[in-house]
């Protein structure tokens, strides 16, 4: 497997779809290549370190705000009979 | 003709049943929807447009939008990713109307090499939850997927922030299946490149 060929298996290989004989090729490929194994875990921190960590928040205000939008916007809908 | 599934085979998914209370009127049920999705169309909102503002009115306008046309709803998809998509219209052209010069469409804005191929290759050691406290960090993450293009930050954020499926990213974008997973590996790869900057292992005697 060549430095190419492990990049192009790499989203596979993170989402868990990749057959067992490639994942050999990967494993064996990382083991002898210290630049991809690098790659592949910094990729796997950079994935992670974005799922772990609440960027965006939602605030309480808009919370609020957003559920009496609603309640008006049903409460508009029942009484025009569209229920 | 659809197969048809005996009792117990497919596990029937709790929003199905939400939605069909709301869809009858009651308000209680589309509220708890609301509540179980806000934070995950907000973030999909903020992270499309990166305005806060703009979040929250897409954020509203999309539960709006999904409420008046409940009925139109099939139930072919999951009703995450049907609103997320809602979510997702409703950002992209909220960016299309800010950008004037720059175009934002999901097809025009990856052509872009940059990252495709790795060239930082030092490691992040110590791991960056050590080097930096959750404000920096929170600073850091914001900063870096900003950066990237709307078309890699949006499959990026459904696919690897909200976990969606390759598939449903697919359907919620208008993207085939092999586009997302392409955008996919280059917005990671990007991420990866723009991050070491932070994150790489300083060398002796640098401070870090």
């Amino acid at each position: 497997m060549t430095c190419t060929d492990f990049l192009s298996q790499l989203t596979d290989y993170f989402d868990g779809h990749i057959s067992p004989e490639l994942l050999e090729e990967v494993r064996a490929h990382t083991a002898s290549c210290s630049h991809c194994e690098v790659v592949l875990d910094t990729t796997r921190k950079t994935i992670s370190v974005y799922k772990d960590h609440e960027v965006y928040e939602i605030s309480t205000e808009f919370r609020e705000r957003l559920h009496a939008a609603i309640m008006t916007k049903c409460a508009q809908k029942s009484k025009s009979g569209c229920n | 003709m659809p197969a048809i599934q005996s009792p117990g085979t497919e596990e029937i998914h709790p929003d199905v049943a939400l939605v069909a209370r709301a869809k009858e009127g009651d308000t209680a049920a589309f509220e708890q929807l609301v509540r179980q999705y806000e934070r995950q169309i907000f973030r999909v909102a903020q992270h499309i447009t990166q305005n806060r503002e703009d979040a929250e009115d897409i954020t509203q306008d999309a539960f709006l939008k999904a409420y008046e046309k409940l009925d139109q709803f099939q139930g072919n998809s999951k009703f995450s990713t049907w609103l997320v998509r809602i979510a997702v219209n409703e950002s992209l052209m909220r960016l299309r109307k800010r950008k004037t010069s720059k175009t934002v469409s999901m097809d025009e804005d990856v052509q872009t090499e940059e990252g495709a191929i790795p060239r930082d290759f030092a490691e992040w050691r110590p791991n960056p939850e050590q080097l930096y406290n959750q404000a920096e960090l929170g600073d850091i993450l914001r900063k870096t997927i900003q950066g990237l293009p709307p078309g890699f930050r949006t499959v990026f954020t459904l696919r690897d922030i909200e976990n969606l499926s390759t598939e449903e990213t697919a359907e919620a974008l208008g993207l085939s299946v092999p586009a997302v997973k392409s955008r996919l590996l280059r917005a990671r790869l990007q991420l990866r490149e723009r991050l070491s900057r932070y994150f790489r292992q300083q060398k002796e005697g640098q401070p870090a």
